[in-house]
């Protein structure tokens, strides 16, 4: 208990979330069930990067109590993963909404969201 | 110490809640939990000292995705009649 | 059978790759060197009390640049797929919204509205800014259109909210380039005290702007998911 830290517990949370979203990308024949996995996928590389980027006994990087500008650069986690992730939710949302406009589109051709139905690009 | 043994609790309820939701039988129980895990993992954020990303996670990840996949469900319902 | 094989086959394989990644992780007593520098220098030379958004904004602003650019394709792409062609005038027979939503509704939508807005005006200072005020803002249309289901969302006030927001954003950036030190250089108006609102040269403008146009984004793909719901 005293040698797994926060970083542990948050990195391997993370990196068995994005297996499991992995595994229900790959095994789900359900279309909606699929962008779910996906969806999945994407909260556990989020998780994964904000543990990598923790520092130990950090705090947030905003300075204001307890963070001045003279310590900032030893009491703060690394600001470059956050911004990062930040941007990565927005990208994902806009990924997850295009994914769904498609599986509305689909559906409206063949009525039916099972993807062993669509064979047109099978080889 | 109380905090590690709320992140190990926040971390088995994500991943048991993103099984859950792959297994669920109804599409509208597998969106919930994705929704769900979002919001648990925007509280493992916070406890990274990540206040912004767990307001997006949280603002984001769980509300407005959420109710897209619950507009294009209704919307695929109404197009099978 | 062949393809669960396979299946099986990459997922062991990953798992055994984060497993060795993961295994002995211990995460660093200090930052690295690109931070410790961000973490010095970035309350003077860029002014944000809120280093993330002096990341986002200033150090790493073609990013943001670009990544607004690419939420307002997956926008564009989803208003392509999901257009309703108006044929004879149909009202949707919707189940009658309850009278406790209705009026929680016109109670809330203003607070959330501004809930958003002070979070990306406030963007330097606390957590939070212009994605975060934008996502908030496509919230609250969410809860207006739960309330009303037939209400029109004006596309022309979408796009056009969308487009000043985003030309402006290029051109203070371009403005950088002429009297400051370069592309979205935020050294074009006065830095003031660091923790006060305006301070941090024009993040706050800039934030202003994101939060704009993620908004109408947003509301854009959430509106055309409403309008669609008419179609049978």
């Amino acid at each position: 208990m005293e040698n797994i830290g926060l970083e542990n517990i948050a990195l391997f949370s993370g990196l068995i979330l994005s297996l499991v979203g992995l595994w229900g990308l790959l095994t789900q024949k359900n279309i909606i069930k699929m962008i779910v996995g996906f969806a999945l996928l994407d909260t556990g590389i989020h998780l994964i990067m904000i543990a990598v980027g923790y520092v130990k006994n950090s705090t947030a990087p905003i300075i204001g109590e307890g963070v001045t500008k003279a310590n900032a650069a030893d009491v703060i986690a690394d600001p470059i993963p956050q911004a990062l992730v930040l941007t990565a939710i927005v990208i994902g949302l806009g990924i997850t909404a295009l994914m769904l406009a498609y599986a509305v589109k689909m559906h409206q051709k063949k009525k039916s969201l099972d993807i062993n139905h669509y064979k047109d690009l099978k080889w | 110490m109380i905090i590690k043994i709320v992140a190990i609790i926040i971390g088995l309820l994500i991943i048991g809640l993103a099984i859950y939701a792959l297994h669920a039988k109804k599409l509208t129980v597998a969106i919930l939990g994705a929704g769900a895990v979002s919001l648990l993992a925007s509280i493992m954020f916070l406890l990274l000292a990540a206040p912004d990303v767990a307001m997006t996670e949280a603002a984001i990840g769980s509300g407005l995705s959420t109710i897209i996949f619950f507009y294009v469900l209704n919307k695929i319902r109404k197009q099978n009649g | 059978m062949v393809k669960n094989l396979y299946i099986i086959l990459v997922l062991v394989g990953l798992g055994f790759m984060f497993y060795t990644f993961a295994d002995g992780f211990e995460s660093a007593d200090k930052l690295n060197p690109v931070a410790e520098r961000y973490a010095k220098q970035g309350p003077d030379e860029v002014g944000a009390a809120n280093l993330v958004t002096a990341v986002v904004v200033t150090y790493r602003g073609l990013d943001t640049l670009g990544e607004v650019t690419i939420l307002f394709l997956s926008a564009a792409i989803v208003a392509f797929f999901l257009k309703v062609t108006y044929g004879e005038e149909e009202k949707r027979q919707t189940r009658s919204v309850s009278e406790i939503m209705q009026t929680a509704a016109r109670l809330l939508t203003p607070a959330v509205f501004l809930l958003g807005i002070y979070v990306f005006i406030n963007g330097h200072l606390t957590p939070g800014g212009g994605f975060q005020g934008g996502a908030i803002i496509a919230s609250g249309l969410v809860l207006m259109l739960l309330a009303k289901p037939n209400m029109k969302v004006s596309h022309t006030l979408i796009h056009v909210v969308e487009s000043i927001s985003g030309l402006a954003f290029v051109f203070i950036g371009v403005l950088g380039i002429l009297y400051a030190g370069g592309f979205l250089d935020n050294s074009l108006m006065g830095m003031g005290t660091l923790g006060s609102l305006l301070s941090a040269g024009v993040i706050p403008l800039i934030y202003i702007f994101v939060g704009l146009k993620v908004g109408a984004e947003l509301s854009n793909i959430v509106a055309h998911l409403q309008e669609s719901q008419n179609e049978a």
